[in-house]
């Protein structure tokens, strides 16, 4: 049973970082019709333009103030402005090609500017052991944890608690409707494209202590996030996040009594039971559109 | 034309072809020897490959600077095998065809397996930083060590179980390549012939990132010690995990646990960890001191056993090229096969290493322990076949 707990806990805590990449998916989702197939690198570059500014001379805190900075400016204003806003006129089809070859070039530019190799990143948690209904687990997963949920809760918050977040949900449901009604759709739609840079962020930092910061971190998260957000509803924030903590748990439970080799093969497995029995994700809603 | 004028130009015209004729000659000779390494400069590999490239780029300018090899420099060419077979294939059917006098590289045992038939074919000898003793039973002419066989090391490590760690029973976790299935299925025999029960057997997938599900099922194994036989970024990450699940046990492994990078990588996760090392610039050997103040120097970094590795290949080039007397492969294996260089000889060897008759390595080795972050040598280990 210890075992069993301790397993939940480390599930929770990669579905956590899965979750912030998953609603990253959404959001480019609501607001622009398109996959965003770079938000994997999106997750790994923010931790290696903090180890640029530390190698640099940078003291760490400043590393990671101008890393943040420069990357949600980089990320969420110029992914905006200069590919998908020029892109997004040509179609659905170019703008995900777009963002294939984004992620390409971001994580050449990551290995051959910074390193091919793994580097070890500063945990902003500290190890240890807490001891929960008599099960000895890690603080790190337990914080892990804790500061993804804030983040997303935080998130969820903001957009159905303030005016500016209702504004953000009209703007997505119908940016035509939302125009006619005075809002200012082009910020809205920034808006979410500088959150959704911010909860990547989040995710490289919480990420990166355990995984090593490394240009091709964001191959499997991408991937585990991209199914998470299918299997709980790409159209729905909600459906982000109980996807990315259920495709976590499946990940280590599968890893701890089948075998690591299957770790990537049965969340896909996963994906394809939903798609056949519940194409809309398990939180998902469906959505008609007259072609 | 006068009679004399004539021979005065047959003169001149002799001495002119015979000029240019010793003028080629001489630029024959100086011709750059051409040594071409593939290796993993990117993938799960990219941390040994990197050490082994500066080993090799630093013994090529030190053998130039002296001269070269027979007077000839050498030219050294890196390709990136990308830590895959394909890859790795390609690289070194592309080093054939550019006509590489010996073959550098790679390290990971799979990409050797999948490769060293190219060299074979085409007579060119291949000398490689792979432990998997698989690549060396083959019968194989033209391929050859530089580090030792995975199958050497695991009896000294399961007596160090056995005598001091006084281990009962071992949770053993490795990387499901040929490297690590090659390292497990030669320790667990020797864990049984010692009486050590294997509490867990755990599988790993090369470039794993998330350790997370294994360490807590080590965890639970309750073993009295932990063998770890994982790539270096992978080992990292799995002691960064162990320390995440407060694993108390002892941890042992070999070089790839115990390699500069890894003990970089893990941090303070690495402290404590012991094992069994083949090469590492803190042992107790001369030629090891000056080379990784030479090899930290240069790159700003400590090097690991790979850069040893990769530093003592080209020596090991210089060194039996020497002994043939000219440049000719297959004269150069047959030279190498059962050789034995001494430091004395060669201080490019930086530690007396034989070669054997299946292209193993035989040399001394060491027990290590991890301490402060810094590896420190507890016992060396004599060579087997002295």
């Amino acid at each position: 049973m210890d075992q069993f707990l301790q397993l939940v806990v480390a599930g929770l805590a990669t579905g956590a970082i899965y979750a912030l990449a998953a609603i990253g998916f959404t959001l480019v989702w609501q607001t622009s019709q398109t996959i965003n197939f770079a938000q994997g690198e999106f997750v790994m570059l923010p931790a290696i333009l903090v180890l640029v500014g530390t190698h640099a001379g940078l003291p760490v805190w400043a590393a990671f103030a101008v890393a943040s900075i420069a990357f949600v400016l980089l990320f969420g204003f110029g992914f905006k402005r200069f590919l998908v806003e020029p892109m997004q006129r040509h179609g659905v089809l170019p703008l995900a090609i777009a963002t294939m070859a984004l992620s390409v070039l971001v994580k050449e530019a990551a290995k051959n500017g910074f390193s091919a190799e793994a580097q070890p990143f500063p945990s902003l948690v500290p190890d240890g052991m807490l001891s929960l209904w008599g099960a000895a687990l890690s603080a790190r997963d337990l914080a892990i944890f804790v500061v993804a949920v804030v983040a997303i809760v935080g998130l969820q918050l903001f957009i159905t608690r303030t005016r500016t977040g209702r504004t953000m949900q009209a703007t997505a449901q119908n940016p035509t409707v939302a125009r006619i009604l005075g809002i200012p759709v082009e910020r809205m739609i920034l808006l979410t494209f500088l959150i959704n840079a911010m909860l990547a962020l989040v995710a490289s930092y919480l990420v990166s202590p355990v995984y090593l910061a490394k240009f091709s971190n964001g191959e499997s998260i991408g991937l585990a996030a991209f199914i998470a957000a299918i299997v709980g509803g790409f159209n729905q924030i909600r459906g982000a996040l109980a996807g990315g903590f259920l495709i976590g748990l499946i990940d280590n439970l599968t890893a701890a009594y089948v075998s690591s080799a299957y770790r990537t093969a049965v969340p896909l497995v996963v994906l394809v039971v939903v798609i056949l029995v519940k194409p809309e994700g398990l939180l998902g809603r469906k959505e008609e559109r007259t072609v | 034309m006068t009679k004399t004028t004539c021979s005065t130009a047959i003169a001149l015209t002799t001495s002119l072809a015979a000029s240019l004729l010793v003028l080629g000659g001489t630029a024959q000779a100086a011709d750059p020897v051409k040594l071409i390494d593939v290796i993993e400069l990117s993938g799960p590999g990219a941390p040994a490959g990197t050490n082994w490239k500066n080993g090799v780029d630093l013994a090529v300018k030190e053998i130039n600077a002296k001269g070269g090899i027979l007077g000839r420099p050498i030219a050294v060419t890196h390709y990136d095998s990308q830590t895959n077979p394909g890859a790795t294939r390609a690289a070194v059917q592309r080093a054939v065809d550019e006509d590489a006098y010996v073959v550098l590289g790679p390290i990971f045992s799979g990409p050797i397996s999948a490769s060293m038939q190219i060299t074979q074919r085409a007579g060119v000898p291949q000398i490689v930083g792979g432990e998997a003793s698989a690549f060396t039973k083959q019968g194989n002419p033209y391929i050859f060590r530089t580090s030792l066989n995975q199958a050497d090391a695991m009896p000294k490590l399961a007596n160090y179980l056995r005598d001091e760690v006084k281990a009962k029973s071992v949770a053993v976790v490795w990387v499901n390549n040929d490297f690590g299935k090659g390292g497990r299925d030669a320790m667990i025999p020797e864990l049984q012939k010692r009486g050590i029960q294997v509490a867990a057997d755990i599988a790993t997938e090369s470039g794993q990132a998330d350790f997370a599900a294994d360490a807590i099922k080590v965890k639970n194994a309750n073993a009295d010690a932990v063998f770890v036989y994982l790539n270096e970024e992978e080992s990292a990450r799995f002691l960064r995990a162990a320390r995440q699940q407060a694993i108390a046990k002892p941890v042992i492994g070999e070089t790839t646990l115990l390699g500069a990078k890894v003990i970089e990588l893990a941090g303070e996760a690495a402290n404590g960890v012991k094992g069994h090392v083949g090469l590492l610039v803190d042992a107790p050997k001369p030629g090891f001191a000056a080379f990784g103040k030479t090899y930290q120097d240069a790159y700003g970094f400590t090097s690991d056993h790979n850069g040893i590795k990769g530093y003592t290949a080209v020596y090991t080039v210089k060194t039996i090229t020497e002994r043939v007397g000219k440049f000719d492969r297959e004269a150069f294996a047959k030279t190498l096969h059962g050789a034995r260089i001494d430091v004395a000889q060669e201080p490019g060897i930086l530690i007396d290493t034989k070669w054997l008759e299946n292209g193993d390595v035989d040399r001394e080795s060491f027990l290590v322990e991890v301490t402060d972050g810094k590896p420190v040598v507890k016992a060396t280990l004599p060579m087997i076949n002295p």
